[in-house]
């Protein structure tokens, strides 16, 4: 039984649910015939590769639905093999480069070689129940923001060079980590989180084609939670299903484990400022970080609970901290340095402005 | 093959052919066609923002002065090239060899585009290949960033900065395209607006020209066209600016990031309206430039762009 996300994810452009002028632009891209390469980006859960895999389809027909898994090898200069998973149909080939580290430059160039040479005859399209020539493949690289420099450089001339044989379609969360010159070759597309009430209609709608029976409260506090990752919702709704049904409006919504248990670490540090409890935490984000929850993603979730319950004087100070250790967070390779310096830090500024304030009422 | 040209997005099918096909860069064009005609052409240094016709303009010349030749007399190695230290020499040594030294145009060009991808170790290697051959090859070394290129390189070369392309250049340029490709924005208020968004960059204005004329089917607005070209609106950029209170500002910056905007446009955007900010003490504005500088570089370092921002949130309040 296909889980929720997968069995409503749209599938045309004209089907997607909002953000529907820009879907129509696409469209209209699309046709010109002449697409250029694409920079797709926007927060997590917001919908940009179902819209890239709408995109496709509206391009090369249906066909971009069949796809394949393969493992391919690639030699480095130095005859060393390196693997890697693609995601591929006869008119495209999806891949994550920096699952390679950094050896991401070779997978790039190798890949768009092989495109290239092997690209002299069109593939055939079927677009509106016609069959079109099409002179181009479509490469999707994913998570581009975590590309190496070198990877980065590296496409600059490459993405012009072969640009009659092959598309690039880049996704990333945000442009900032893209080199200029990357960015200057390719036409932004920027996906939003979607709304709250939009978020709501999508639930509302899974819901009746389920045949549910959604309370409107609940569908208002799954949105509110989702924090506009509609990945996240539907999921959530999926979870509240398996635990209750029929439904109630004040019933709990489910969040993912790790964002709970990350609001209990953010309780227990307000709880208590010892050594002791440093330890405790520490063996919480250990906890954390083996079951592979990305450290900036602990780090943003405990700052945002650590701030919910913080007094306004210090949370200037707490973000600048925060903000230091992160950055040197990215800079280590040990994540759970950073981390636990900065629960330190808060340990120490909190019991700082504690002391003060039972100074002042003595 | 007919086919395949109609299919090539604009920047492609309107990239210079000849030197004079490149729009403004005055200077390196003038001396480029002296250069044509004297026959004779020092080591070049082109250096420039991106999209302002840098490798076009290498290429241009190589066309015009060796036409069919161009295959045999021109090595193009660029950062998607392997260009470790003996690669490059190598490389520079087969290609010297293997072509006859004959025809109008004694010497062969080597073309390192994106030469500020290339090691220290790899430029100082490169030095004394450029030396060794020096009778029979000219460099031209291409990149964004000058000071990315070593001194004893640099001081080899003409160097010729390109610079961003001015409005009124880009609006000839694109109202020949318009011309020849039929769009209806020809010598429009909108097309001066998006040529603006561009910030001089022409490959940019050409994707978003492109861009804009195939999504007209529907009416597009100003707001559309800054939409695509990824400009924030600017009363988000102000609400960001004057918001007094820290909880709100700083739900504000997640709401910012929610929404897919870059975090480097805000801030380029911020700067100018600080910058443009009568009102505020001089202190405080150092304080908040200081601090745009410090999350700029965290968040090319990589660093979390929800909690740079909120840093710089912290910064905003205290400068009310
Ligand atoms: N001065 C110019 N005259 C005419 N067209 C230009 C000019 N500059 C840029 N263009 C247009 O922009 C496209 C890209 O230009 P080009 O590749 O020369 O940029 P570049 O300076 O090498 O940029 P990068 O630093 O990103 O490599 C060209 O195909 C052409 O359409
Ligand atoms: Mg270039």
């Amino acid at each position: 039984m296909a889980l929720y996300v997968d069995k409503y994810r749209p599938k045309d452009l004209e089907k997607l649910d909002y953000h529907k002028k820009q879907a129509s632009w696409l469209k209209g891209l699309v046709n010109g015939g002449d697409l250029p390469h694409l920079l797709v980006y926007g927060p997590s859960g917001a919908g940009k590769k179902t819209r890239i895999m709408a995109t496709l389809k509206e391009l090369f027909g249906s066909g971009v639905e069949r796809l394949r898994i393969e493992q391919q090898v690639f030699t480095t200069q130095s005859k060393k093999k390196i693997e890697i998973r693609t995601l591929s149909s006869n008119y495209h080939i999806e891949v994550n480069p920096s699952d390679v580290g950094i050896q991401d430059r070779v997978v790039i160039q190798e890949l768009l070689k092989n495109i290239a040479q092997t690209q002299n005859v069109a593939v055939t399209a079927v677009q509106d129940d016609k069959e079109r020539k099409k002179a181009f493949k479509v490469v999707i690289l994913t998570e581009v923001d975590r590309l190496s420099r070198d990877a980065q450089h590296a496409l600059r001339r490459t993405m012009e060079k072969y640009m009659q044989s092959c598309r690039l379609i880049l996704v990333c969360n945000s442009t900032t980590k893209v080199i200029p010159a990357i960015r200057s070759r390719c036409l932004g597309i920027r996906v939003p989180a979607p709304s709250s009430s939009e978020i709501v209609g999508i639930l509302n709608y899974i819901a009746k084609k389920e045949s549910l029976n959604l309370p409107q409260e609940l569908a208002q506090k799954i949105a509110q939670s989702s924090t506009g990752n509609l990945r996240k919702a539907i999921l959530m709704l999926e979870a509240c299903r398996v635990k209750q049904y029929p439904f109630s409006a004040d019933q709990d919504v489910i969040l993912p484990d790790w964002e709970i248990y990350i609001r209990d670490t953010a309780n227990e540090i307000i709880k208590e400022q010892t050594p002791q409890k440093l330890f405790d935490v520490r063996q919480r984000l250990y906890e954390l970080l083996s079951h592979l929850v990305p450290p900036q993603l602990i780090f943003e979730e405990l700052l945002q609970r650590l701030l919910e319950k913080t007094d306004d004087s210090i949370k200037g100070r707490i973000i600048a901290e925060a903000a230091l250790y992160e950055h040197r967070m990215h800079l280590g390779s040990k994540p759970i340095f950073h981390l636990e310096g900065f629960v330190a830090k808060y340990m120490a500024v909190y019991c700082e402005y504690q002391e003060e304030a039972a100074a002042m009422f003595d | 093959m007919v086919r395949a040209e109609k299919d090539l997005p604009w920047v492609e099918k309107y990239r210079p052919r000849t030197v004079d096909d490149v729009a403004s860069q005055d200077e390196v064009v003038s001396v480029l066609k002296k250069c044509l005609q004297s026959g004779d052409l020092p080591h070049l240094l082109f250096f420039g923002p991106p999209g302002t016709g840098k490798t076009s303009t290498i290429l241009a010349l190589a066309r015009d002065l060796y036409g069919n030749e161009f295959r045999q007399k021109v090595l193009e190695l660029n950062a998607s090239d392997e260009r470790g230290i003996s690669v490059i020499r190598e490389k520079v040594k087969n290609f010297s060899q293997m072509t006859a030294n004959q025809g109008k145009i004694r010497y062969r060009i080597v073309i390192l585009d994106e030469a500020d991808s290339m090691t220290r170790d790899a430029q100082t290697a490169l030095r004394r290949t450029m030396e060794k051959y020096t009778k029979t090859t000219r460099f031209c070394l291409i990149c964004n960033y000058v000071t990315k290129i070593i001194p004893p390189l640099n001081s080899r070369c003409s160097k010729f900065r390109f610079r961003p392309l001015p409005t009124d250049v880009l609006v000839n340029k694109l109202d020949e395209i318009c011309t020849k490709e039929n769009v209806n924005f020809r010598g429009s208020d909108d097309l001066k607006f998006l040529i603006e968004l561009a910030e001089g960059d022409m490959r940019r204005a050409v994707t978003l020209l492109q861009s804009a004329h195939r999504i007209s089917a529907e009416k597009i607005t100003r707001e559309d066209i800054r939409n695509i070209a990824g400009v924030i609106p600017d009363n988000v950029v102000e609400q960001i600016y004057t918001e007094p209170v820290l909880d709100r500002l700083t739900k504000r910056m997640r709401d910012f990031v929610r929404e897919g905007y870059s975090g480097d446009q805000l801030l380029t955007q911020l700067l100018q309206m600080i910058i443009a900010d009568e009102r505020i003490e001089d202190t405080k504005r150092a304080a908040l430039l200081e601090k745009l500088a410090i999350v700029e570089h965290r968040m090319k370092d990589g660093a979390s762009e929800l909690i740079s921002l909120q840093d710089l949130a912290a910064t905003i309040v205290s400068s009310h």
